[in-house]
């Protein structure tokens, strides 16, 4: 049976009550790849963490379902263990701690679900040698292996860095966000390609972007648009194409009211901007 | 009595406190508690040491009775009566390991010390209770002419060395804890590196308190000549009580002219004791003198390892680890003095506070007219784990010579809830997340500790991360 993650009418809000999402529905089976385009402000990210549990963000209505399973109800740990990958736009650094280490914990986590804190961790030289062989996979300087995850990473390495993880943990089901930005052409096109080669085909995949070069090597099954909170459009490869030539005019045009939302919540935005 | 319970704590796991044990232990000798000129005569008449030692703790005693208990750093709440001075285990020293009472070796087993004793049980210097039980030096060592011995010993065989550097950094004047272990010390390590003679392997030693209401007072002398080379290792594990107990120590380290030191203690106190150290160094020219500290448990511990450059050129390091939870307050900082002219030294803190713990960095940088052109470096991290935390900082900077360079950076931080999330989104429970953090917070420090203590460390660090989050 394919898996499927399943998002049905979610709605989702700050802890200051301001709602980002309202009413999100996407259904994507594992082998598909889904493109999330839209202007910003409009709930991408948002949709990302809502997915992997961030706690800054609240379910105020609407279910996800992983086969069948609540993860609503699930710890961000248990949504990993469980197959969820959240590649973030922009990842944290925590000095002091290998990306050898912190990976040898997430990957035997990712792969024995019901592990418990202290017991053992997958024998080092099995981890090394699988490390080595994805980071030469994706043409990765060993040296990264031995550096502290994220400390003084150039936007481009943490973004190979976050690919190099979910090659390790190979999850059910990926949300890529803005894994393209802040790259310049030719490593967008590194990182596309990256994707597809470590099996990206074999995950569902939801590739939240501004470009259509991250999809180059990932062509998309379906590109939804989201404005204002909504997914407000679905179609093929061809919207995306659309989109990156043309932007959100026609969109904005199309659906008013999303439109008109998304305006309310930029203005919104500026306020708590300014109140700051 | 012997309460049984826990593996080796290398097997990790488990037990929220793994040293809430003791095993029995068979006293030859045991003074009465308290502390008058009768104990103290007592101490040194059990030891047949030389009359200028027995008038030096006689002094030292009136002084510490002169010296009122020090109110600042956290509450020193303490009935000098009701502690024990001086208990003396077994009869005579052990010779080798197999001549080691099946007693001690049981409560090495228990300390898991094996493991670091495999590899250099050569170097080990063990003290149980307050007199050295188990040594042995390597032979090497004696054919270079390093003195690696217990203070007790080195009163009697080496009199002459001893009482030309003993007590002469630190004398009984100095505080109120240094003059009461002056009056009632016993063992610890006296060290003599010759001319140019270069250890290239550490020298270490364990000890632990294993009786109750019991002081620790042990006395380490360390004097490495010109040019010489010494590293020395010190790890600490205490069993629990539930009555008050008092670790006191003084350390004195001479470093002499283009010799290097380094003195590395790790420190797990039991959260009852109170740990109260004097540590110091004396940096000749173009010497190093590097004191590297990590201090877990206990109910308070003050303690400032300083280094006092004496001459051009010579350099002082000061790396310490602070880790406080419940119950517990570190006040713990180093001390540098530049006396002489092109000296430089650098003082990098660390510390975590947890489910209430309390550390506190105290600091002190001193620079002495006519030192030019010194430098000084301090960097202080605190973490701090939950609202009920706390970390302060002290720094202290007395400059009386303009041209110098003197520079402090502090910081303070929180475990952020984006990193645990970014952390936990790997599968990570948060519990190992806030580990992770930990462990990386402190890293800088822990690579400077050599190997098994580097695992040690970060094992003790996961022990006190245990239940520590919902």
């Amino acid at each position: 049976m394919t898996s499927i993650l399943k998002i049905t009418d979610l709605h989702v809000a700050t802890p200051e009550g301001k709602e980002i999402l309202r009413g999100v529905n996407l259904e994507i089976k594992r082998g598909e790849v889904h493109a999330l385009m839209g202007p910003n402000g409009s709930g991408k990210s948002t949709l990302g963490y809502a997915i992997m549990g961030h706690p800054g963000y609240e379910v105020t209505k609407g279910t996800i379902t992983l086969d069948g399973q609540d993860v609503l109800a699930m710890e961000p740990n248990q949504r990993a263990r469980a197959g969820i990958f959240l590649a973030f736009q922009r990842p944290m650094a925590i000095p002091g701690v290998k990306m050898a280490d912190f990976l040898r914990h997430a990957t035997t986590n990712v792969r024995r679900p019901d592990r418990k804190e202290g017991e053992e961790l997958i024998p080092m030289r099995e981890f090394r040698k699988e490390l080595t062989d994805k980071m030469t996979q994706l043409r990765m300087d060993k040296e990264f292996a031995r550096r502290y995850v994220n400390e003084g990473f150039s936007g481009g390495e943490m973004k190979r860095a976050e690919i190099l993880q979910l090659a390790m943990l190979r999850p059910k089901f990926a949300i890529l966000d803005e894994t393209d930005s802040g790259l310049d052409v030719d490593a967008v096109r590194l990182a596309s390609q990256s994707i597809a080669d470590i099996g990206g085909r074999e995950m569902g995949i939801l590739i939240i972007t501004h470009h259509e070069h991250l999809l180059e090597h990932n062509r998309p099954d379906y590109t939804h648009v989201i404005l204002g909170g909504r997914i407000v459009e679905t179609g093929g490869p061809e919207l995306a194409v659309e989109l990156h030539k043309q932007g959100y005019d026609r969109i904005r045009a199309a659906h008013p009211m999303a439109a008109a939302d998304e305006a309310a919540m930029k203005e919104q935005s500026t306020e708590t901007i300014a109140a700051h | 009595m012997a309460t049984d319970v826990i593996s080796k704590p290398h097997d990790g796991i488990g037990e929220i406190n793994k040293y809430d044990f003791r095993t029995e232990s068979k006293y030859v000798f045991k003074a009465r508690k308290g502390i008058d000129a009768e104990i103290v005569a007592q101490i040194s008449d059990m030891k047949g040491e030389p009359a200028w030692m027995r008038e030096f703790r006689l002094k030292s005693l009136e002084i510490f009775n002169s010296k009122p208990t020090p109110t600042w750093g956290g509450g020193i709440n303490l009935n000098f009566q009701d502690i024990y001075y001086y208990l003396k285990p077994t009869d005579h020293q052990g010779k080798t390991w197999d001549d080691v009472p099946e007693e001690i070796k049981k409560t090495f087993d228990r300390l898991g010390i094996p493991e670091a004793e495999k590899k250099f049980l050569a170097g080990v210097k063990a003290q149980f209770e307050s007199e050295v039980v188990y040594g042995s030096l390597q032979e090497e060592l004696g054919k270079q002419g390093v003195i690696f011995t217990d203070t007790d010993t080195a009163v009697r065989e080496y009199p002459d060395l001893v009482r030309e550097y003993f007590a002469k950094i630190i004398p009984p004047t100095d505080n109120k804890f240094a003059a009461l272990n002056s009056a009632v010390w016993s063992g610890g390590s006296f060290i003599y590196v010759p001319k140019g003679v270069k250890i290239d392997f550490p020298l270490q030693a364990y000890f632990r308190i294993n009786a109750e209401n019991m002081g620790q007072f042990e006395r380490t002398l360390i004097i490495v000549d010109e040019g010489a080379e010494v590293h020395y290792v010190e790890g600490c594990t205490a069993p629990m009580y539930t009555t008050e107990s008092l670790h006191s120590a003084v350390v004195e380290v001479i470093v002499k002219k283009h010799a290097r030191c380094r003195y590395t203690t790790i420190q797990n106190w039991a959260n009852n004791i109170y740990n109260l150290v004097t540590k110091r160094a004396v940096a000749y020219e173009g010497a190093l003198m590097e004191w590297i500290d990590g201090n877990l448990g206990s109910r308070l511990t003050m303690k400032y390892p300083a280094v006092y450059m004496m001459e051009p050129g010579a350099r002082g390091e000061i790396l310490s680890i602070a880790f406080s939870s419940a119950g517990q307050h570190q006040d713990a900082g180093a001390k540098v003095v530049h006396c002489a002219p092109n000296t430089s030294s650098r003082i990098i803190s660390k510390s975590i506070s947890k489910n209430g713990g309390r550390s506190s960095y105290r600091g002190l940088v001193k620079v002495e007219r006519g030192a030019r052109k010194s430098k000084s470096s301090v960097v202080c991290d605190a973490l701090i784990l939950d609202p009920a935390s706390r970390s302060d900082t002290y720094p202290y900077i007395e400059v009386d010579e303009q041209d110098v360079s003197i520079g402090h950076e502090a910081s303070v931080s929180r475990i952020g809830e984006e990193q645990l999330f970014y952390l936990t989104s790997r599968g990570l429970s948060e519990a190992e997340a806030s580990t992770m953090i930990v462990n990386g917070f402190i890293e800088p420090l822990i690579k400077e500790l050599p190997m098994e203590y580097a695992v040690e460390m970060n094992r003790l660090i996961e022990l006190q991360m245990e239940g520590s989050v919902g």
